[in-house]
């Protein structure tokens, strides 16, 4: 395991940046591997104020970033700053050229009676079908409004992570999911190509120790 | 009663026709409208396209050309009215209608569009309406299938296109486009209650059944000709306004489905619970 990353990094890559988030999709995925997906820079970020930061560090290919923190240390504020969603105060977030993000939020599907099937939510982000594990392979073709809380989560979880993106964020993927599922979760990260990456906040200790390979702690 | 061979006379062919094409797109604007949570918007732009459609006939413009005129400029401030919520449609219905029944009170010229529009007179659409009609399936048939997935994505992962650098605002104002000329042509050629009827229903009976969202689009598109032609022919064979016989309909296919799934409700509750004990 890498130590945990704080303070700036240098960053020479040609990432643009834009004021609040960066971002330079450019359509075509990032392929120098040596740089930083993303580069998040002196970070302060929140909604009416400040939640978290400043917080410096660096997203490489091949990580899975544990996000750990007491309640309200902004964990979830930190992956919506990353894609926009969240106000940044000073700093910056760098995303390299060219580099795409799914980001799994904590929130359940807003379904509200949306006759639309698992396979069909997994073409939606072209999440790859092919290594779905059986017991939610079968259930495919319902509707997610008939399957458990459990089975959404999941489907939810896996169209983020098998989405053809180079940065995953996943925000409390474990939830409502029962062991197997946590365990099929895990084989899906761990078999990850190697040039993504994930960013992961959950509660879930055990979880994030047995499959992060870096952490970086807020509050 | 009326002889059914008539429907096919010319003078009623091109209403039938007319009818069809509206009666197969409607519901799939419905399905994107309700998935937005935005169906009283339809009803919002299905008012505004009755007012424009009587200003244009003052102006001495095509009706057609009016309505289109007034909803797309609604659809374009759409964003705005947006924000407002539903408040925000109403005002625009409301406001619709007021203006609507003010040049037919004032207007003479206008008394003979405005009962068309009002009593959804199908019977008094000719081949230019068809024509419009024709145009805007071809719209439909190339923007539809490529918004599909994107109002769909925005619906399910709202936040996917600002984490990809993408803007979603573009394909938005491209659908409420659509969705204003659509509501435009077809309130000119079945009237208010009928196109938003099409809009409205077809896609509810959809979302209740629907196996997948596949499944449910052809459901509402099947729902909603089968209504369709059963209210011509109820309509035409009894000499009444077409618009509230098609309304009828549809408020009958509603609660057929609905009660059709209350049933399988209790026929899953029934299998499902314990056996008694004796």
């Amino acid at each position: 395991m890498r130590p945990i990353e704080v303070g700036l990094q240098p960053y020479h890559s040609r990432a643009e940046k834009v004021p609040g988030v960066g971002s330079s999709f450019g359509g075509t995925s990032a392929h120098i591997s040596d740089k930083p997906l993303l580069s998040v820079e002196n970070l302060s970020a929140g909604y009416a104020k400040p939640v978290l930061g400043p917080l410096s560090f660096e997203v490489h290919r091949g990580d899975i970033i544990s996000v750990r923190g007491p309640n309200g240390s902004g964990k979830s504020t930190l992956l919506n700053a990353l894609v926009g969603g969240a106000r940044i105060f000073s700093g910056a977030v760098r995303r390299g050229e060219g580099v795409r993000i799914a980001h799994q939020q904590q929130a359940a599907l807003p379904l509200d009676n949306v006759p639309l099937s698992g396979k069909e939510l997994l073409a939606l982000t072209g999440a790859e079908v092919a290594g779905l594990p059986e017991w939610i392979a079968r259930l495919i073709k319902r509707r997610l409004d008939r399957l458990s809380g459990g089975q959404r989560q999941f489907l939810q979880v896996w169209a983020s992570l098998k989405a053809p993106v180079d940065v995953v964020l996943l925000d409390e993927p474990t939830n409502n999911v029962d062991p197997q599922g946590v365990q099929h979760l895990e084989g899906a990260l761990r078999t990850m190509q190697p040039n993504r990456a994930v960013l992961l906040v959950s509660h879930d200790q055990n979880f994030l120790d047995r499959i992060s390979t870096r952490t970086i702690r807020l509050g | 009663m009326i002889n059914l061979t008539h429907i096919f006379d010319p003078m009623f062919r091109w209403p039938l026709l007319t009818g069809i094409v509206f009666a197969a797109l409607l519901p799939l604007l419905g399905m994107y409208l309700r998935l937005r949570e935005e169906w009283l918007a339809a009803l919002a732009f299905a008012q505004v396209a009755a007012a424009g459609s009587l200003a244009g006939a003052i102006l001495g413009l095509p009706p057609q050309a009016g309505a289109l005129a007034c909803t797309c400029t609604a659809a374009a401030f759409k964003g705005w009215i947006a924000k407002t919520g539903n408040n925000g449609y109403a005002l625009l219905m409301i406001t619709g209608w007021a203006a609507a029944i003010l040049m037919l009170a004032n207007v003479p010229i206008a008394e003979h569009l405005g009962h068309a529009l009002f009593d959804g007179q199908l019977y008094f659409t000719g081949v230019s309406h068809l024509v419009f009609g024709g145009i805007f399936a071809l719209l439909v048939a190339v923007l539809l299938p490529w918004l599909s997935r994107k109002l769909l994505l925005e619906r399910m992962f709202p936040d996917f296109f600002r984490a990809s650098g993408l803007s979603a605002a573009k394909f938005h104002l491209l659908f409420d486009l659509l969705v204003a000329a659509g509501l435009a042509l077809a309130t000119a050629s079945i009237g208010v209650m009928g196109a938003f009827g099409l809009v409205f229903v077809p896609s509810m009976i959809a979302y209740q059944v629907g196996p997948s969202w596949r499944g449910a689009l052809w459901i509402a598109t099947v729902t909603s000709l089968l209504a369709y032609a059963a209210a011509f022919v109820l309509a035409f064979s009894t000499d009444q306004p077409f618009g509230p016989v098609l309304v009828f309909v549809l408020a009958a296919l509603a609660i057929a489905a609905y009660l059709l799934k209350l049933r399988s409700r209790t026929a899953v509750a029934t299998l499902g619970a314990p056996a008694p004990i004796n």
